[in-house]
């Protein structure tokens, strides 16, 4: 098919059947139950329910829809229908690097012996899932430049919390306890100085500067003896490196603090630049995000970290060991030789089958992973120089792996982000993030990612210009999109003032 | 919306009403109202809480964003816009009279003369930020 094919964004959109679908609790009627056990071919005696249950049985019955079986797999069918995924298209969500998931990683973490694997299995019963384990925990320090890791922590959140605890647990065994204060980029996801406080430290906010980035001259000024650490993200949040990282991670370590680096943006920089190489003394990643684990509403995620030397006697237990044996290495849980631990932060080893598909992620990629970030450095330039001429590009220069539009072109015809955003899903995308991050006004922030191929960057960037033309024709008609959606403008005010989260408080209001 | 004559105003967008007898009211501007969009939820401090001048004293949630609220002036938190609880839209509707937030009793009045006043905040406001 010709390059030179103009894109009409009205090709997107389908108007396939639509199914509306109440709440399951509406298609409730007494007496109807999925299935019914025959009663007659029992061939043992009735349990007295009171008796057995003693005080734990009910007296009423629990208010649950009683529906048929067909009932209940079109429901939660019909709300699939409803969703958008990676599967279904482009998703441009910036600072959440939502790539595409190799179906090969799930077919890895569907084999018996990993999904049927119980967690109380005895070391020998489980060589093969340690291994895996500990091979990881090997490509994850390679990545970072950092000598030692722990899978533990279940996401990105927990391992902040669980790095600043290894910052803090550190400074407490040097006997160094005057350090209360963490300093933290004005830029930082909200997530950055919340776990600081959970830790029981005090925020400092560091101003980012002119250009969007951390200046070595503001985390001077901020820097002292109370001062435990920074906690930065790199590339920062507006999709730009920090260069002078060296520099601000010396100055840290000259004032005796330590530094945290949010691994969330690291989908720009693998095999490029390593976060141990530029001074960093711990870091988490996010593997739904930069190893291709599914972002699975919610959970179940994997925020692994890696620390430096220093760090390495405060990680949680179990750490994974290998010796070598005669014929083939073993792999065990070793809980009791660690005495300054932190000890656990989640049960069992993090979530298990979650690392099955980083590992599979970074096994396929081998030596080849430094072009998962080539390719998607370049997908977001080639969005910023294109759309660039249209939009107003927030920061000047060129970004990482994403980047951050203003609102000042559409501003002025009355237009705003939110009426942008909504629009795009008529043309069949999903929105990118919309005022976020908080520095840059009506904020819209996109990031392709290295999975979608240069025809689907093409018609995101032609969507988002015919939406620019609609704007300046008629700016009125973008106050009510979308228009095929299948639910338009909810009112989020409502929900959020006033809101009904359980089908009694729904009956009832 | 025009900015009321005798108010004075913070770069952080809170504004304080003299009212004459060592308190203040405090509130949010127009324009951060504006910028925050719907308000859903106004966190506020207990009367009896010492604030200090630039330091955090409350949080306003909008649909689109979680924001601090930091104290213009220092002093005493002597009473709390209860009617916030149920209504938080009012400091959308009426930001600088129904949607006032907390009445701070001064411990450095002086702090309130360092305070743009409504001709100053206007030039900030165009100034950018």
């Amino acid at each position: 098919m010709s390059d030179q094919k103009r894109f009409r964004p009205e090709e997107r959109v389908s108007q396939g059947l639509k199914f509306e679908e109440p709440l399951i609790f509406e298609r409730s009627r007494p007496g109807k139950c999925g299935f019914v056990l025959g009663k007659a071919d029992w061939d043992v005696e009735p349990v007295d329910e009171v008796a057995a249950l003693g005080d734990l049985y009910r007296e009423e019955a629990a208010e649950l829809p009683e529906v048929t079986e067909p009932e209940v797999v079109r429901h939660f069918t019909r709300l699939s229908q409803w969703n958008y995924s990676i599967d279904t298209g482009l998703y441009p969500l910036g600072s959440c690097t939502m790539k595409y998931n190799p179906k090969v990683n799930e077919a890895m973490a569907r084999l018996p012996g990993f999904a049927r694997l119980h967690p109380y299995a005895p070391d020998e019963w489980c060589q093969g899932a340690l291994e895996l384990l500990y091979e990881l925990e090997r490509l994850l320090c390679a990545v970072s430049g950092l000598p030692a890791c722990s899978l533990q922590p279940a996401a990105g959140a927990q391992g902040e919390l669980t790095g600043l605890m290894c910052i803090r647990a550190y400074h407490e065994a040097r006997g160094d306890s005057e350090r209360t204060k963490i300093i933290v980029p004005d830029s930082a996801h909200g997530t950055n100085p919340a776990s600081a406080a959970f830790n029981g430290f005090s925020v400092v906010e560091l101003p980012s500067g002119p250009d969007g980035t951390v200046s070595p001259e503001a985390v001077a000024a901020a820097m002292d003896e109370t001062v435990a650490g920074l906690m930065i993200t790199n590339p920062n949040t507006m999709g730009i490196f920090e260069k002078e990282i060296q520099e601000i991670c010396q100055i840290v370590h000259d004032g005796g603090g330590k530094v945290y680096m949010d691994g969330a943006n690291m989908n720009a920089i693998l095999g490029k630049a390593r976060p141990g190489d530029f001074g960093i003394d711990v870091m988490h990643f996010n593997v739904h995000k930069t190893f291709s684990t599914p972002h699975g509403g919610g959970g179940p995620g994997g925020g692994p970290i890696c620390v430096g030397a220093d760090l390495e006697p405060f990680l949680p237990v179990p750490r994974i060991e290998k010796v070598e044996g005669k014929e083939s290495p073993r792999y065990s849980r070793v809980y009791d030789q660690h005495p300054q631990t932190l000890g656990k932060v989640k049960a069992f080893f993090g979530n298990f089958l979650v690392y099955v598909r980083a590992y599979t992620y970074l096994r396929e990629y081998g030596s080849d992973l430094p072009k998962v970030s080539e390719r998607a450095v370049l997908n977001a330039n080639y969005v910023r120089a294109r759309l660039g001429e249209t939009y107003h590009v927030a920061y000047p220069g060129r970004c990482m792996h994403e980047v951050v539009f203003d609102d000042s072109s559409y501003k002025g015809l009355g237009v705003s982000t939110l009426d942008v955003a909504k629009r795009l899903i008529d043309y069949g995308f999903h929105p990118p993030t919309t005022y976020f991050p908080l520095n840059v006004e009506g904020a819209l922030m996109v990031e392709p990612t290295e999975t979608e191929s240069l025809q689907e960057v093409k018609d995101f960037i032609a969507a988002m210009e015919a939406i620019h033309e609609e704007a300046e024709a008629n700016p009125e008609f973008l106050h009510e999109a979308p228009k095929s959606a299948f639910r338009v403008r909810l009112d989020e005010t409502r929900a959020a003032r006033k809101p009904v989260l359980t089908y009694r408080q729904f009956r009832d209001s | 919306m025009k900015i009321p004559e005798e108010y004075r105003f913070s770069k952080d967008h809170e504004w304080a009403r003299d009212e004459g007898d060592g308190t203040v009211t405090v509130g949010i501007s127009h324009h951060a109202q504006d910028a925050l969009g719907d308000i859903v939820f106004v966190e506020l401090p207990a009367v009896g809480d010492e604030v200090e001048r630039e330091q955090e004293f409350g949080v306003v949630e909008s649909v689109k964003t979680v924001s601090d609220l930091y104290a213009p002036v220092s002093g005493e938190v002597v009473a709390i816009n209860e009617e916030l609880e149920d209504a938080p839209e009012l400091v959308n509707d009426s930001p600088y009279e129904g949607g006032w937030i907390v009445k701070i009793a001064m411990s450095a009045p002086g702090e309130l003369e360092e305070l743009m006043d409504a001709e100053g905040y206007d030039e900030f406001l165009s100034g950018g930020d």
